[in-house]
C-alpha cells in the first residue's frame, strides 16, 4: 500500500515531509468505510435502477431506462415529488422567519434568558418517535389539546390529520416546533456577533429602534439567514421521519413525500430497482437546489 | 450512557464565557442601551416581554400538557371533561405498565450500544482521515479529499435501497452491525476535522518530529490532545444524530429485539393505540435520558451544534 512519493508542491513548501505512505494509511480507514457504504452504494444504486428487480426474485433483467421512463408518466410519483416541495416551502419559511424573531426577542437581554432558550431549544432535542406520538396527541380530534383550545375560544375543530387538505400543513407545524431551536441557535450566536459599537455609532447618530433593525441588525444577518435557508431547504426536502409517523403519508396520500414513495415501493411493493430509480430523481432535486441555492447565495455575497 | 465520554471534555480552553447562548454579559450591555436590536424604551420592553411569553407558551404547553397526561389514568386520559386537570388524581399507572412490560429499556440499550459505536468509529476515523488530508502527502490526496467533500451533499435517504440489498447480500439484516456501519461514514466530520487541524501550529509538530516521533506519535500525542474541544463537538453531534436517526435503524431492523428507540417507541402506538396515558408516559421516559444529559452538558451540546453546523430533520 506505500505510494510513491509525491512531486513536492509549491503550496505545501513550508513543512518538510518525510513520510508519504503513512498519510494514506491514516485515511485508509475512513476511505474503507467510504467506499464500502458510500460509493459503492450510490454506483450499484445506479445500476439498480436500470434493473427491474424485486427483493426475492434474485435474478435482476436489464431494463436500460425503462424504470425513469416509468416514473415520468407515474402520477402517484409526481404527486409525491409536489408534496415534498410544497413541505419544503412551507416549512422553510416559518422555520426561519420564526427562529429569526424568536433571536431577536431574545437578543434584546429581557430577563428569564435560559427560560427562552429552554422553551425553544427543547423540542429539537426529542426523538422523531417522541415528537410523533406527543403531535398524534396533540392533534387528537376529540381529546387533543389544540381542538380544546380551538373551541374554548369558540372555534370548530380541524381534524388535524385526517383531512387530506390539511395533513401536510399540520405535519409543517409540528416540524417547525420541533425544529426550528437549531434555527434560532444560529440566528443567536449571529447576532452577538454584530459588533456592539455600530449600535452605539447608530444611538448616538440618533437612529431609532426600527432604524438600528433595518439598517443594522438584518443587513448583518444576511449571511447566516442565507446558511439557514439553505440548510433548512435541504433538510425539508428529506422529510420522511415525521410525515410516516404521524399519517403514514395519508389520508390518500394526501402527505406522502417521494422518500416516503420510495420506501413504498422497494419495502413494501417490494420493487427495488424502481425504488432506486426514483431515490436518483430525488438525488437529482436535492442537487438542483443545491447548486441553484449556493449559486444565489454567492451572486448575492458579490 | 455519554456520561463516559462527555464529563472528559474539558470546559473549552477558548473563551467559553463568549458562548452565544449563556447571554452572560448582556445585562451590562443593555444597560447602556447600546445593542437592544428592537428598542430600549419601557413600551418595547414590555411588548417583546409579551411576545416572548406568547411564544414560549406555545412551545412549552405541548410538552407540559404530555406531561400531565402521563400522570393520568386511563379513564381520565381518555375523557374530555378532564382534559387538563384528572378527575380521579395523579398516578404512576401509565409508568408502571410501561416500564414492566419492558421493552422501553432494551430499547435504550439498543440505541445506547448503536450511537456510542457510530460515535466512537466515526470519531477515530474522521480524526485521522482529517489529520492525513491536513497533515500529510500521499498520492491521490487532493482527489480524495475533494471526493470526499462532494459526497457531502449525498443525502443519507438516496442510499438506503442499495444499503438494504447490500446488507441483504452480506447477511447482516436483522444485526447490530448492519445499523451501526452505514451510519460511520460522514464525510461531514472529515470536513470539519481536517479544517481543524489546519488551524493547530505546525512547531508543536515540528518539535516532536525533531524529537523522532513519527505520524502515530504526533497524532496521540499532539494533535488529539490539542483537539478535545473539538473532538468533543464533533462526538456530542454525532452522538445525538445517530441516537435520533430513524429511517435506517427503521428499514435495517424488524426484530423487535434490535430496534432502537425512536424505532421501538412508535410501535408502542400501533400497539396501545387508545391508553393515550400510557403513550405519554413512554413518551415521557423515551424523552428521559437526551434531555438529562443536555441539562448536565448545555452548553457543550449547544455549542457542537453551533459549531458542527449541519443539523435539522
Amino acid at each position: 500500500m506505500s505510494a510513491p512519493p509525491a512531486a513536492p508542491r509549491p503550496s505545501a513548501a513550508t513543512a518538510v515531509r518525510r513520510f508519504l505512505s503513512p498519510g494514506l494509511l491514516f485515511a485508509l480507514p475512513f476511505l474503507a468505510l467510504f467506499g464500502v457504504f458510500m460509493v459503492w452504494p450510490l454506483v450499484q444504486g445506479l445500476w439498480m435502477s436500470l434493473t427491474d428487480r424485486s427483493l426475492s426474485a434474485h435474478v435482476p433483467s436489464f431494463v436500460g431506462l425503462g424504470n425513469y421512463a416509468e416514473a415520468l408518466g407515474d402520477g402517484e410519483m409526481w404527486r409525491a415529488v409536489w408534496h415534498t416541495v410544497l413541505f419544503t416551502l412551507i416549512s422553510t419559511v416559518p422555520l426561519v422567519l420564526v427562529a429569526l424573531v424568536m433571536a431577536l426577542l431574545v437578543h434584546t437581554g429581557l430577563p428569564g434568558q435560559w427560560v427562552w432558550r429552554l422553551a425553544f431549544f427543547a423540542p429539537y432535542l426529542l426523538p422523531v418517535g417522541v415528537v410523533s406520538l406527543l403531535w398524534t396527541w396533540l392533534y387528537q380530534p376529540d381529546l387533543g389539546l389544540y381542538n380544546h383550545v380551538l373551541s374554548a375560544v369558540g372555534l370548530d375543530g380541524v381534524p388535524w390529520l385526517s383531512n387530506e387538505s390539511v395533513a401536510l400543513w399540520a405535519i409543517a407545524l409540528a416540524t417547525l416546533w420541533w425544529t426550528v431551536g437549531f434555527n434560532f441557535l444560529l440566528y443567536l450566536a449571529a447576532l452577538q456577533s454584530i459588533p456592539d459599537h455600530l449600535y452605539e455609532a447608530a444611538a448616538i447618530d440618533g437612529a431609532g429602534a426600527w432604524r438600528r433593525l433595518a439598517s443594522i441588525t438584518l443587513p448583518g444577518l444576511g449571511r447566516i439567514t442565507g446558511v439557514v435557508t439553505v440548510l433548512q431547504v435541504l433538510a425539508s426536502l428529506k422529510v420522511f421521519d415525521q410525515v410516516y409517523l404521524l399519517t403514514k403519508g395519508g389520508p390518500n396520500g394526501a402527505s406522502r413525500p417521494v422518500i416516503e414513495y420510495v420506501y413504498d415501493v422497494g419495502f413494501t411493493g417490494y420493487r427495488l430497482g424502481y425504488a432506486s430509480a426514483i431515490s436518483y430523481v430525488f438525488f437529482a432535486l436535492v442537487v438542483v437546489a443545491s447548486v441553484a441555492q449556493l449559486t444565489a447565495f454567492r451572486r448575492r455575497e458579490k | 450512557m455519554t456520561s463516559t465520554e462527555l464529563p472528559m471534555c474539558p470546559a473549552p480552553s477558548e473563551a467559553p464565557r463568549r458562548m452565544p447562548v449563556r447571554g452572560a454579559g448582556r445585562r451590562p450591555a443593555f444597560a447602556t442601551g447600546t445593542n437592544l436590536t428592537l428598542g430600549s424604551g419601557p413600551l418595547a420592553r414590555i411588548l417583546a416581554l409579551a411576545a416572548l411569553a406568547v411564544l414560549a407558551a406555545a412551545w412549552l404547553l405541548p410538552l407540559l400538557w404530555a406531561l400531565l397526561t402521563s400522570f393520568k389514568s386511563e379513564k381520565d386520559a381518555s375523557d374530555a371533561a378532564h382534559w387538563v386537570w384528572p378527575g380521579g388524581g395523579f398516578t404512576l399507572e401509565g409508568f408502571r405498565t410501561v416500564v414492566e412490560r419492558g421493552d422501553l429499556p432494551l430499547w435504550m440499550f439498543n440505541s445506547l450500544l448503536i450511537s456510542t459505536a457510530v460515535t466512537l468509529v466515526t470519531v477515530l476515523v474522521s480524526a485521522m482521515a482529517g489529520y492525513a488530508f491536513s497533515r500529510t502527502l500521499f498520492t491521490g490526496r487532493r482527489w480524495l479529499f475533494a471526493l470526499t467533500v462532494a459526497a457531502i451533499l449525498v443525502p443519507q435517504q438516496v442510499l438506503i435501497v442499495p444499503w438494504f440489498q447490500q446488507m441483504l447480500t452480506l447477511g447482516l439484516i436483522d444485526t447490530y452491525a448492519a445499523v451501526i456501519l452505514p451510519q460511520t461514514v460522514m464525510p461531514m466530520m472529515v470536513f470539519i476535522l481536517k479544517k481543524h487541524f489546519d488551524t493547530l501550529p505546525r512547531e508543536l509538530e515540528e518539535a516532536a518530529r525533531i524529537d523522532g516521533a513519527g505520524h502515530w506519535r504526533i497524532f496521540r500525542s499532539v494533535m488529539l490532545p490539542l483537539s478535545r474541544p473539538m473532538l468533543a463537538a464533533v462526538a456530542i453531534f454525532v452522538f445525538i444524530t445517530a441516537w435520533n436517526n430513524f429511517l435506517w435503524p427503521f428499514v435495517s431492523t424488524s426484530d423487535p429485539s434490535l430496534m432502537t428507540l425512536p424505532v421501538g417507541i412508535t410501535s408502542v402506538k400501533d400497539a396501545y393505540g387508545i391508553q393515550y396515558a400510557q403513550t405519554m408516559s413512554s413518551a415521557v421516559l423515551a424523552a428521559l435520558p437526551l434531555v438529562i444529559v443536555f441539562m448536565l452538558f448545555q452548553r457543550h451540546i449547544v455549542k457542537s451544534v453551533a459549531t458542527t453546523g449541519l443539523g435539522g430533520q
